[in-house]
């Protein structure tokens, strides 16, 4: 295990030292986007369509702007004055900032009002008289691809029908030729449905144009201020919006979870009403908007694995329809419009596998965030996860045996995958070991064979995943052409305290503590001495943001790297102080001292003092650095996960007994932190496991678009989740750390499937998609009987 | 829209205010008074993040007219212990990691001090069902119910100090 280097003062890695952001979110004292409020600040709230495919015949705005307070109301048409109606994708796509003349999925942003206050906002969207002709709705997306299916997208150029695009990875013939030809093939179709992040701080900003400056000021819920400023500028630069003159905030984020790093259609229209108005706007999106619009997963996808009789896998293929809504809009890097599907290959060593993936137009809302996931890692896993317990069912070999005979060894790291990534480290047998250990494997393999003799339901379900997350490397991974590297800038103050600053965005992950605490360990300053700060485009270096799991794989390693360039020029000003040559200085934390002569010593503070007090001749005043981190490799995070549940024959319903998460994150920065991190995560993963999923209606309504009937987990359904680690540090990353927040995301829905389903097996059940409601598991046992 | 003049105790101080018949009470606390303590997470009263104490009593603000809580006693989270204190419950979320985002954290403090009111001493199940009004999207609510038995603890522990 790690040991520390630091002491608790000083606070480096290792250490469960308590949070430096707590105090202001413990006494009403944060900062969130709702919470500010301007001089003369106007509100703006948005019309939306009630159709989920219509023309619009006309938009009405004199009863609105009839009422007092509503100041203006804000059509496509008017925006199409400044070519401002259409915005681009991530992902090359165009996306209606307000329509002209079609909605394209129910709750889309029709127009907007802008009032004195929101109750009167609210007064005038009511008020908005909009004529719609509905016309028949594309919801399901097999469907999509008829050849008498109406083309959805006709003002792209070239568009003939409604595929986006095709991608695929691998050797398809001879995967094929090595399923043809294996002992044991088992094939599923696996749904991974839309859902929604559902932060409990929904999306908003305040935006505000001065016209003497004319200089934009925009706080935002984004994960990623620096390349919204970017995109802005992009989008609006031929209005006169230049990036120098924008200035993006994200103040405290209510949590972000891939849900916060689009650009709303809304964020455009504010930023245009206060560029119009001159006051400004703020907006904030209500639940409902904020849960139909916008999504992750709705992946389906046909898999097959094959191997010898003896359970050996072979090769593994996955076809997979990806609904995109009605545009592309997912948040991937450019060159990866599938994300890192392709880790779906998974923990397991063989030869052959082929992955492919036909993206479709629908009337849905657009969205495709990575949501707690390093883009499109959770739909991966959870294919390869239930397909080899598909495979140890078949074969009637014990699902733990099977992945334990199959896995990457960890002499074989750094492992090249077959869909091509490079594993960096693990020991993926140890972890499983490790998890079965602390579960009581065999026990509950033995109480379930006599509760099975008994006619009980329960199961125990096994997931363990490898996840890719921390992206660059820049030569492979940029958004909208932007190379995605992170950053980190040191000051260190005359007085030994320090300020750094960072390109990321921290959410609730805790970056106020996890960053002190790398600089602690790296430059020997207490991390209490050490503020940090985030999310202000003018004062932070450009950073790609905190999504992914990259936070502490990017701008983690650029703080590092920073903090031992600050090492450096530290050393060379000791040598001066102590009147001895370069080679003769030694550090060991917070400390130079001469070689052989240890009380010979100056701290860093009395460096960092003299930096800015008695330099020595020739050498830049100053204790500052900056670095720009672009990673060799991503990280490749791993755990085990195993659930134990019981199911209820007569009613359907779920009980989930235990749940072990053994994760290995590499070195662990803060071990509070991420046990927490992993907490948080396993119930949003057990959340798409049993409760959650957007459903719609033939002709494209949302049909549970509250929280009164989109179930967010409360702490009833959330079990109590135990934790562990085993640790193979990551070679290529300065600290040897991996990130650690989507792990749980990622793991825990296939082991809770699993475990449901091994539940039923004895009643010939074989799979259930997620959700596994009780209501679905009720259904697939009146089906069995 | 009629007007209502109303006056409660906020966080110990007298306010009066003329208000909307229809002015939500978390919108007069938030809008009228700038105690952005007191969040907005939803409009079906399911997340709690607007929960506060009204008359002691835990409730949610954001299905709850202004004008209803003429003469009652509101505390927010800002006035839930003295300037540079922590009650017991903000303590007790700091020590075991209780909060993440902290979007949720003022209403689930709320929450807990009128569970512990009524149960000092619950355990581990009716804490889960004592706090299932109100949604935390990043704990997974592990060391919130950590967090809410040690503030049991050290609330009886106090109370018999006394």
């Amino acid at each position: 295990m790690f040991k520390c280097k630091t002491s608790a003062e000083v606070g480096g890695m290792g250490h469960s030292v308590k949070r430096k952001e707590d105090a202001r979110f413990l006494h009403g004292k944060g900062n969130y986007v709702d919470d500010v409020k301007l001089p003369g600040q106007l509100t703006m709230v948005m019309v939306r369509s009630p159709y989920a495919y219509a023309k619009i015949k006309s938009i009405n705005k004199e009863k609105a702007l009839a009422i007092p307070g509503v100041l203006a109301v804000i059509t496509g048409e008017d925006l199409a004055q400044y070519n401002l109606h259409w915005m681009p994708t991530l992902l090359s796509d165009t996306q209606m900032v307000l329509p002209t003349d079609t909605v394209m999925h129910q709750s889309q942003e029709v127009c907007a009002v802008i009032a004195t206050d929101r109750y009167i906002a609210v007064d005038g969207a009511e008020a908005v008289e909009v004529d719609y002709e509905p016309m028949q709705a594309i919801v399901d997306p097999f469907k999509a691809l008829d050849s008498d299916a109406p083309l959805l997208r006709p003002d792209k150029e070239g568009q003939e029908d409604n595929q986006i695009y095709h991608w695929e990875r691998g050797d398809r013939a001879k995967t094929d030729e090595v399923i043809a030809n294996a002992d044991v093939v088992v094939k599923e179709r696996i749904y991974l449905p839309r859902i929604h992040v559902a932060s409990i701080e929904t999306c908003g900003c305040v935006a505000s144009y001065d016209k003497d400056t004319q200089k934009l000021l925009v706080y935002l819920t984004t994960q990623a201020p620096h390349a919204i400023r970017t995109v802005v500028a992009l989008v609006a630069g031929h209005v006169g919006l230049s990036e120098e003159k924008i200035r993006i905030i994200s103040p405290d984020i209510g949590g972000g979870f891939g849900g916060k790093v689009p650009v709303y259609p809304a964020y455009v229209v504010a930023i245009a009403a206060t560029f119009l108005i001159g006051k400004p706007v703020k907006w904030i999106e209500d639940r409902s908007e904020n849960l139909v619009n916008g999504f992750a997963r709705d992946y389906h996808m046909d898999c097959e694995l094959a191997a010898t009789k003896e359970g050996k896998i072979q090769a593994f293929k996955v076809s997979t329809l990806a609904d995109h809504g009605y545009t592309d809009s997912s948040a991937n890097p450019s060159k990866y419009p599938t994300g890192m599907f392709s880790i779906c290959t998974g923990s397991y060593d063989y030869e052959h596998a082929f992955a492919e993936l036909d993206a479709v137009y629908t009337n849905k809302a657009p969205g495709g965030v990575a949501y707690r996931c390093s883009f499109r890692v959770t739909e991966a896993v959870h294919a390869i996860e239930r397909m080899v317990d598909k495979l140890a069912a078949k074969i009637e070999k014990d699902p733990a045996l099977l992945r334990l005979e199959n896995f990457i060894k960890k002499e074989q790291f750094p492992y090249d995958s077959p869909l091509g990534w490079s594993y960096d480290s693990g020991d993926y047998e140890a972890t499983l070991k490790k998890a079965m250990d602390m579960i009581g494997y065999d026990n509950y393999k033995q109480e379930q064979a006599e509760k099975r003799a008994q006619g009980k339901l329960m199961g125990i379900g096994i997931c363990t995943f490898t996840e890719v997350v921390g992206a660059g490397p820049s030569k492979d991974f940029d958004i909208l052409g932007i190379a995605m590297f992170d950053s980190a800038e040191i000051r260190v103050h005359p007085t030994g305290k320090a300020l750094a600053r960072f390109g990321t965005k921290s959410q609730g992950q805790g970056h106020e503590t996890t960053y002190a605490q790398i600089l602690a360990e790296e430059l020997g300053i207490p991390y209490t001495d050490i503020e940090i700060d985030e999310g202000d485009t003018d004062t932070a270096p450009y950073g790609l943001g905190t999504y992914a799991s990259r936070s502490t794989p990017t701008a983690g390693a650029a703080a590092a790297i920073a903090a031992r360039k600050l090492k450096d020029k530290g050393k060379k000003i000791a040598a001066y102080l102590l009147e001895v040559s370069e080679e003769d200085i030694e550090w060991e934390v917070g400390k130079y001292f001469v070689k052989g002569a240890p009380e010979k010593s100056k701290t860093i503070q009395d460096v960092a003092f003299a930096a800015y007090t008695n330099i020595p001749p020739g050498m830049e005043p100053g204790f500052e650095a900056t670095h720009y981190y672009d990673p060799p490799n991503l990280t490749f995070p791993n755990g085990a996960y195993i659930c134990v549940v019981e199911v209820e024959q007569e009613t359907g319903a779920i009980d989930v007994k235990r749940f072990v998460a053994i994760d290995d994150c590499g070195n662990i920065i803060n071990p509070m932190i991420v046990e927490g991190q992993v907490h948080g995560g396993l119930t949003q993963g057990i959340a798409p496991a049993m409760y959650e999923g957007i459903e719609y209606d033939d002709e494209g309504n949302v049909l549970n678009g509250t929280l009164m009937d989109y179930l967010v987990p409360t702490a009833v359904e959330s079990p109590h989740w135990e934790t562990g680690h085993t640790i193979t540090p990551s070679p290529h990353h300065p600290l040897g750390a991996k990130g650690v927040a989507e792990s749980p995301t990622v793991g825990a829905p296939p082991a809770i499937a699993n475990a449901i389903i091994d539940a039923l097996a004895p009643l010939g059940i074989k799979h259930l998609d997620i959700p596994i409601t009780p209501a679905k598991v009720w259904e697939a046992i009146q089906a069995h009987k | 829209m009629a007007k209502h003049t109303i006056t409660m105790t906020i966080n110990g101080e007298s306010v009066s205010a003329e208000v909307d018949s229809r002015l939500l009470l978390v919108h007069f606390i938030r809008e009228n008074l700038d105690l952005t303590g007191t969040h907005i997470g939803c409009d079906t009263s399911n997340c709690g993040a607007c929960t506060i104490l009204l008359d002691g009593k835990s409730i949610k603000s954001c299905t709850y007219l202004a004008v209803r809580a003429d003469g009652a006693a509101i505390t927010t989270i800002e006035g839930l212990a003295a300037e540079g204190t922590n009650h017991p419950l903000q303590q007790a979320f700091h020590d075991q990691h209780g909060l993440h985002c902290g979007f949720c954290t003022p209403g689930m403090i709320l929450r807990s001090v009128d569970l512990l009111k009524n149960n000092p001493n619950p355990t581990e199940e009716e804490i889960r069902w004592g706090i299932s009004g109100n949604l935390c999207r990043c704990t997974g609510y592990n060391n919130i119910v950590k967090s809410v038995q040690q503030a049991a603890k050290e609330m009886q522990n106090q109370s018999e100090s006394v």
